[in-house]
Parts: C-alpha cells; sequence; structure tokens
C-alpha cells in the first residue's frame, strides 16, 4: 500500500479478492490518485458499483459506497445524485455490468447527461463467474460461453455513450494509468455524464484461453495496441486511447434545480 | 375548515406520501398506478423534491433506494408485471435495510394478464417474490381513506424498522372514488440517527432492538452498503457465524413489534358462528353481506387484515372452534394462512379470477350454503 493513499482505503478490508495480475488494483489505484489530486472531500464522495470483480472494489475504498445489484449500478447513482446533486458521485462498473445487463441504464444516464464520472472496467470477459463472453469480449475470442470464438462484434460503447448523449468520454488502459488518472480528473471536471473506459487485463479467465502466457503479456498488449488518440490510421485490435470525444449539453439535476426555482416563484 | 374531499385511492395514496414527508419518487408507466407518479410528478418540484420517470422499472426502484441512503424518504409505484420487475431490488433494500415503500396497486395476471381488471393475484409475491428468506411488511387498503393513512404507515413503518414496505392496493381500490379526510395530524417517524460520532458508528450493529441506526451518504459517516451478506461492519463475510448472525437478525428483526404492525378491523364478531377474513376491495361486499345475512339471523361477522404480512394469526387463532370463508380475487392465497392456523377443516373458500368484482350476492349465498 502506498502510504500518500492509505487514507482513502478500508485496510480492514483488505486484502482485496482478485487474482494475481489482474488490472483492476490498478483501477482502482488510479481512481484514488485522481479523488487525491482534486482534493475531494471524502465525506461528500459517494462510489456506487454492481456486480462482478470490478464491484468488489466498494468494499475496499474509504468513501459512502455502495455495492448495489447486477447492472443497476447507474440506476442506483441516478437516485443518489437526483435526490443530492451536492454529492460527488462515481461509479464503477465492469464490461458485463454497464454493456450487457446494465445496457438500458448506461443509454438513458448518458441521454439525461446526469453529472456521473463513470469508470467502466474493460476486460474483455466476465471474470466472477469463470470467463463467458461478455458484450466487449472481441470477434473471434475465446470464452467458456464462446468456445470455438465470439461470433458476435464488441459494442463501442464509447461510441454509444456519445451517440446517447453524455458530455465527455475517454479510454485509457491498466498499462496507461497515469492517462487513467489524468481521464479520471477530466471526467469529474466535466459538468455532466462522463464516461472512462479503463481497459484491463483478466489473466486467469480471458488471458489464458487467448494465447496470452503471463499478466505481463496482457500489459504488453495494452501498451503496444492503445494508440494516443490523433493519430490518423489505427491497424487490427488497436485502440484508441486519450479523450475521445467531448460535448456541451445541460445537466440533469442543475435543470431540475431550475425548475424548483421556477415554480417556486409561482411560475408553471 | 374540514379537509374532506372526493378523490381517487391513487390520489389518496400521493396525497399520503407527501404528507409523511415524501420527496422523492422514480417511477415507470404502468395502469392501474400511473396517476400516483403523475401527481409526484406535479407536487413534488413544487416542495423542493424530486420526481424522474426512470428507463424501466428496475432502475425506478434502484434510484428509490439510491435516494433514500441520501435521506430522502423515497416512493415508487407500480402493478403487477412492474413488480415482479422490482422483486430483486426490492430484495435489496430488505437485505440493506433501506428504508422505502413500494406501491402494488394489482390487477389481473399472470404475464400481462387482463389489463387492467382488478386482482388480488399478488398476496404471496408480495409475501415471497423477492429470494430469500426475509421479513416483509405489507399492508393493505380497503378504502380510499385507508390508502391516505395507510401510505402515512407505510413510511413510518419503512423509517422505523428499516425495510422496503409494500402497499398491497387493487385495481378496485386504486380507481375507487370516494370521500376522503386528508387529516393533518397524523403521526409522522423518521429513521433512528446515529448517537455516536463516526469513528464510533457501527452501521449494522446487532443489539437489542435489532433494528440499527442509519447515518446517510454525506453526513460524515462512511460506510459500506452491500447486498452479499454482511457483518456489523457492513463488510461482506463468508464466515457461517457471521452470516448467520446477520440473517437471524434480519428475518427476525420485526417479531418484537408484532403488536404495532399487525392491524387488522373486527366487525360483529361476538357471537359469530362464522368469521369471513376478507381484505382490500373484496372486504367491501362482504360488509354489505353481513347486513343481509344478519337480517336473515345468520351469525357472521369479518376480520379484515389491513396487515397482510406479517399476518395476523395471533388474533385469528382466538377465534378457533368457529368456521371460517375467505373469499379472495386469487385461486386462493390467503386462505393457506388461515388454514395454517387450524388446518383445512372448516376453512371455506370463495375465488374469482375472471377479472370481475365479486358481488354481495355472491358472498351472500356462500354464507347460507356454509351455515346450511
Amino acid at each position: 500500500m502506498f502510504s500518500e493513499i492509505s487514507e482513502y482505503f478500508r485496510t480492514e478490508a483488505l486484502p482485496h479478492i482478485w487474482c494475481p495480475g489482474c488490472g483492476i488494483g490498478t483501477v482502482m489505484q488510479a481512481l484514488v490518485r485522481a479523488i487525491k489530486t482534486l482534493q475531494l472531500d471524502q465525506n461528500n464522495i459517494v462510489v456506487v458499483s454492481g456486480i462482478g470483480c470490478s464491484s468488489r472494489m466498494t468494499g475496499y475504498l474509504d468513501f459512502n459506497t455502495l455495492h448495489s445489484t447486477h447492472g443497476r449500478a447507474l440506476a442506483f447513482a441516478t437516485g443518489i445524485k437526483a435526490a443530492k446533486p451536492e454529492l460527488d458521485v462515481f461509479v464503477v462498473m465492469g464490461d458485463g455490468d454497464a454493456a450487457a445487463i446494465g445496457g438500458n441504464h448506461f443509454i438513458h444516464a448518458a441521454r439525461r447527461n446526469i453529472d456521473l464520472t463513470v469508470i467502466v472496467i474493460n476486460n474483455s470477459i466476465y471474470g466472477m463467474t469463470g470467463g463467458q463472453s461478455s458484450p466487449l469480449t472481441p470477434h473471434d475470442k475465446r470464452a467458456t460461453t464462446s468456445p470455438y470464438g465470439n461470433l458476435e462484434r464488441p459494442l463501442q460503447l464509447l461510441a454509444v455513450a456519445e451517440a446517447a448523449g453524455a458530455t465527455y468520454g475517454a479510454r485509457a488502459t491498466a498499462y496507461h494509468n497515469q492517462l487513467l488518472t489524468k481521464v479520471i480528473i477530466d471526467a469529474y471536471n466535466n459538468p455532466g455524464f462522463s464516461v472512462v473506459e479503463a481497459v484491463s487485463q483478466c489473466p486467469v479467465s480471458y488471458g489464458r484461453r487467448n494465447k496470452f502466457k503471463t499478466p505481463a503479456d496482457m500489459l504488453r498488449w495494452q501498451k503496444e495496441h492503445g494508440i494516443m488518440k490523433g493519430r490518423q490510421e489505427i491497424g487490427d485490435e488497436e485502440f484508441l486511447i486519450g479523450e475521445i470525444f467531448r460535448a456541451q449539453a445541460a445537466e440533469y439535476t442543475r435543470e431540475y434545480e431550475k425548475l424548483r426555482q421556477r415554480l417556486q416563484g409561482g411560475e408553471r | 375548515m374540514s379537509n374532506a374531499r372526493l378523490m381517487q385511492g391513487n390520489e389518496a395514496c400521493a396525497e399520503g406520501a407527501l404528507a409523511a414527508g415524501v420527496r422523492f419518487f422514480a417511477g415507470y408507466p404502468i395502469t392501474p398506478s400511473t396517476e400516483i407518479a403523475e401527481i409526484m410528478a406535479e407536487k413534488l418540484p413544487l416542495l423542493g423534491g424530486t420526481f424522474i420517470q426512470m428507463e424501466d422499472e428496475i432502475g425506478s426502484m434502484a434510484a428509490v433506494i439510491g435516494a433514500s441512503l441520501t435521506g430522502a424518504k423515497a416512493l415508487t409505484a407500480t402493478s403487477g408485471p412492474g413488480f415482479s420487475l422490482k422483486q430483486e431490488n426490492i430484495g435489496f433494500a430488505i437485505a440493506t435495510e433501506v428504508p422505502c415503500v413500494v406501491v402494488d396497486v394489482q390487477r389481473a395476471g399472470p404475464s400481462t394478464g387482463l389489463p387492467t381488471s382488478p386482482a388480488q393475484a399478488d398476496v404471496m409475491q408480495a409475501r415471497w417474490g423477492t429470494h430469500g428468506d426475509h421479513p416483509a411488511i405489507v399492508l393493505s387498503p380497503a378504502s380510499v381513506q385507508e390508502c391516505y393513512e395507510l401510505t402515512v404507515q407505510a413510511f413510518n413503518f419503512a423509517e422505523e424498522f428499516r425495510t422496503a414496505v409494500i402497499m398491497l392496493m387493487d385495481e378496485v381500490i386504486g380507481h375507487l372514488r370516494e370521500k376522503v379526510e386528508l387529516r393533518e395530524n397524523l403521526a409522522v417517524v423518521d429513521r433512528k440517527k446515529p448517537s455516536v460520532p463516526p469513528d464510533r458508528y457501527i452501521p449494522y450493529v446487532n443489539d437489542e432492538s435489532r433494528i440499527p441506526a442509519m447515518a446517510n451518504f454525506g453526513e460524515g459517516y462512511r460506510y459500506h452498503v452491500t447486498g452479499l451478506t454482511h457483518g456489523e461492519n457492513g463488510l461482506p463475510t463468508g464466515k457461517p457465524e457471521v452470516a448467520g448472525k446477520f440473517l437471524q437478525r434480519l428475518t427476525h428483526k420485526l417479531d418484537p413489534y408484532l403488536d404495532r404492525i399487525q392491524r387488522w378491523e373486527e366487525v360483529e364478531l361476538s357471537d359469530a358462528e362464522l368469521v369471513i377474513v376478507a381484505y382490500g376491495c373484496t372486504a367491501r361486499p362482504v360488509r354489505e353481506a353481513l347486513g343481509a345475512a344478519r337480517r336473515e339471523g345468520l351469525k357472521v361477522g369479518l376480520f379484515r387484515p389491513i396487515t397482510i404480512w406479517p399476518f395476523p394469526s395471533g388474533e385469528i387463532a382466538k377465534l378457533g372452534g368457529r368456521k371460517f370463508l375467505v373469499p379472495e380475487m386469487n385461486s386462493g392465497q390467503l386462505v393457506g394462512e388461515v388454514e395454517r392456523i387450524f388446518g383445512p377443516k372448516n376453512i371455506h373458500r370463495y375465488n374469482r379470477i375472471d377479472g370481475e368484482l365479486i358481488t354481495p350476492g355472491e358472498i351472500l349465498e356462500k354464507i347460507r350454503e356454509v351455515m346450511a
């Protein structure tokens, strides 16, 4: 444990449950470093998660934390933020959690542009249940439920977020963890629905079925395939990292507060 | 000045929620409960509260729990299919002990059923709809007046006992218009707040009261809320001794309070040879039939459970030795609870499941048959 961030952890809840070589801890550290850099009030922070490996993160963090139900983290977070907008609300989900069972909430939270800072940890697999394919599993890759290779195409989650009305989208990886911290800070600072896709590695359930011999091989793959936004040509299996989109739109809780004030002023 | 008004059951329910201090509503349109959402959409922003129409029923239940964690009294309303969708998160609210109220205006099922004819077929779902062992408080209004008063009561129970409380209405009561007195002096209960500083706060403490004090998010008491079985510190555990202790408390948390939770109405029971156990909309034709039966010299009374869960078994047990008739707009759900007390002998059923109301005439005929 790094002493400069230990104040943000429930040390009594550690050690964590994640497998050796898992990238979720790296993402957790990036989130905590972002919060430290932002100098946010620990008592005012809520972190909401769904179900899955990634969602166990909330148990380890010393904030107001809510480990909710599978796919529903954004709906719980919407209730929290709408009822008490002064809270700083972060949401952590996995790729299956956010894009499959939680897909509807993802679209509509983006549409409302409600001020949530969302981190989707994308390890391309359902880890906790032992390696089933998710909507973000790349085409042809193997999983226990796609033993002959994934026939489906992966969802472009950030493109969906942008199309649905989110006002900030970025991508980084467990390897590019300093960039990850930076984009989480930028996501927080954007007053609206902000999504960070954190590409991560699951050596146990994904790597060993897809020709990655070691966790280091997976991090090397992230290093070599994550291309800083700006380059024109993107090769096979490469993906953009950095800030992917940014937009301007009214934020839900601020609009609702305007409505309250208008009504209390006697206007209907 | 009197506060007497003519209104619908659903309207009275919304008024009751506001009287209880509700400041958050999340919902999704579904007949026959939608009026509650519409009223909340209009009134909550005027009162400084928040209404949000969510993308689905599941999200509505989730948003209500989230809002309650920040301290808001929060409500959602739905009907059959929507009630099914909410079940997982209702279980989450019960397990994490987050106060909230869910209105289910019952309609005829299963599935999409007979939209939107009345039924009383969600009685068992209201008790056991979510998976796992858990406590349940379910209230059943039989008039518009009760829609108002029991909604306040539902919130009082939710806040005091830290659980999800179900207002089990039905289409008839929800859409019925009758006189209601919007009494303003009803007692309103708020959740117990921690009396210790944050460093001494044990969020799921297992003490004599069985109901831990609840800190709201953002008030300096940082703690963990999880649907995983947790210890007193709120953190997940796989240890049988910790899990067992938590589940014992959770499943028995209402036991010391049954006297205050269980409510019922008794009509002409003292000399009754036949006791009719009826609730919700079905209690109304029974009340009508009682007068006619009495005029025929038939000694009949009504026991009307208002709290249907926890079922007032102790009170009904005192009526042993008499005949029972349990009319329900389902194929026989609450009757099982009466049979559990006395066995099936002398327990009669009357059931309608075609979307039509049970009439006073049908009840009277059944009374004659049973007492012949």
